[in-house]
């Protein structure tokens, strides 16, 4: 790892300031991309901005309308939330398959979104549950903030606050876990919203990233079912294809794991 | 460089480092705790896990500012004088171990899952939870074995402290 400072601001404002001093800064929530990157020299930050002890950016708080989860709150915080077990299940049972136990201990949500991984979990919900992220300057909608590998719309000083779901009439996730990473081989977040819209989401299948899934979301609109899924092909085309899957392969998974998030919504 | 000040196996720590310093190097290099093992340096395997405020993480995942004024406990922390923490004597009695590089991170695991888990603990539970540790030798039968031998004997210490 290249050398670099550490600072640790008591504040939002606090850190966006320090951002401002030092232009080649990083935040740092969790650690869990952001270190191994670093030691692998594939990031130089000349200051490390760590948000996880920001008061202001931890806790859990659940409407009748939505779950808002502040961007610095870890995943395991996010496991033991009854708040989070009464509003949105499928959150916290994404939240306990993802990683292994060290790694929910220190990921933070925010991190997750920030990094978009295009095997991430995190980035599914977001997308299929219509989530609003906010930032200390704005809201951005969930789909418009995904772009494409590693890419997101915020800007290099943004600091994800929080991110507000949506609670959904149903939902569920389901993932086929990359035996050593753990990461989403493939893995589909499956919502049917209050107003009745169906949106569905793909992580670790296409080659930019979590999408949405067409074919899957008329359907289950039309019956909101497995069975229903059934005769559904997805095609292989711009999906990933390397070591661990072919694209073909990758179709498929994105069509069982439809399947068993939408038995495990109910 | 920054100075930092933890409580490592209940001792006070202070000592200045540069702020890229991982409190696995922290561990393993200025305070001479080697029980700490580095077995993949790319955060997936636990050789290296330790408690920090009594929660199993991957030191080699944790800038030591990250951790200012935590309190850590490494393997080298666990046994009372000569008497083995009860997890140590389920690993030595079940064979738990064989080359043993992967044990100390095992059995930071280990103790946190317990005390997570303190009366829903099966084999099943054991095995997911133990996802996070990888063991080249012992097919992990007998890790098992041992954590389960010692979900047991911890609630019979605990219940006699
Ligand atoms: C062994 C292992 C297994 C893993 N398995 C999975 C898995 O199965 N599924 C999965 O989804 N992920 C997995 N991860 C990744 C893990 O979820 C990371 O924690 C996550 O990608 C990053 O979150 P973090 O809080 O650690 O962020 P950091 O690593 O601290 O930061 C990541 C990036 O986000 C930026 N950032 C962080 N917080 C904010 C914020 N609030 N506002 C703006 N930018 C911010 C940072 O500047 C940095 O660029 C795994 C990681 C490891 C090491
Ligand atoms: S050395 Fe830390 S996880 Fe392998
Ligand atoms: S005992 Fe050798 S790696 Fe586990």
């Amino acid at each position: 790892m290249y050398e670099t400072t550490y600072h640790r601001p008591a504040s939002i404002d606090e850190a966006a300031a320090l951002f401002a001093k030092h232009p080649e800064a990083k935040y740092l929530a969790g650690g869990h991309t952001l270190i191994p990157v670093m030691k692998q020299r594939l990031a130089a930050p000349s200051d490390v901005i760590d948000l996880a002890k920001i008061k202001e950016m931890i806790g859990i708080e659940a409407t009748s309308d939505a779950l808002i989860i502040k961007a610095a709150t870890t995943y395991y915080d996010i496991t033991q939330s009854a708040a989070a077990k009464k509003a949105i299940p499928a959150i916290v049972y994404l939240t306990s398959v993802l990683g292994d136990p060290a790694v929910r201990y220190r990921g933070t949500i925010g991190g997750s979104i920030a990094n978009n991984d295009p095997a991430a979990d995190y980035p599914a919900a977001v997308l299929a549950l219509g989530a609003t992220i906010k930032t200390n300057t704005r809201e951005i909608k969930g789909d418009d903030f995904f772009q494409g590998l590693f890419s997101t719309a915020l800007e290099d000083n943004e600091i994800i606050t929080s991110v507000s779901f949506p609670i959904p009439a149903k939902a569920g996730y389901a993932k086929m876990r990359h035996p050593a990473s753990r990461f989403a081989l493939t893995g589909v977040f499956v919502a049917q919203t209050k107003s009745g819209e169906v949106r569905v989401a793909a992580t670790g299948a296409s080659q930019n990233g979590v999408m949405r899934v067409p074919a899957i979301e008329a359907a289950l609109k039309a019956n909101w079912s497995a069975g229903a899924l059934d005769g559904v092909k997805i095609s292989a085309d711009g999906l990933m294809s390397d070591i661990h899957g072919s694209a073909e392969y990758r179709a498929n998974l994105i069509k069982v794991m439809a399947q068993r998030a939408v038995e495990a919504a109910g | 460089m920054s100075t930092v000040k933890l409580t490592v196996n209940g001792k006070s720590v202070s000592a200045t480092v540069e702020d890229r310093t991982l409190l696995v190097h922290l561990l393993r290099e200025n305070l001479n705790l080697t029980g700490t093992h580095v077995g993949c340096d790319t955060s997936q395997c636990g050789a290296c896990i330790v408690h920090i405020d009594g929660k199993a993480v991957k030191s080699c995942t944790t800038l030591v500012g990250q951790i200012d004024g935590a309190n850590v406990t490494t393997i080298e922390g666990i046994a009372k004088g000569d008497q083995l923490h009860p997890m140590q004597a389920a690993f030595r009695d079940n064979h738990g171990l064989q080359c043993g590089y992967c044990t100390p991170g095992m059995i930071m695991s280990a103790i946190d899952i317990v005390n997570r888990h303190a009366s829903d603990l099966d084999e099943e539970t054991v095995r997911q939870e133990l996802e996070g540790n990888i063991c080249r030798c012992t097919g992990y039968h007998n890790i098992v074995k041992s954590v389960l031998d010692a979900a047991g004997r911890m609630k019979v210490a605990q219940a006699a402290e």
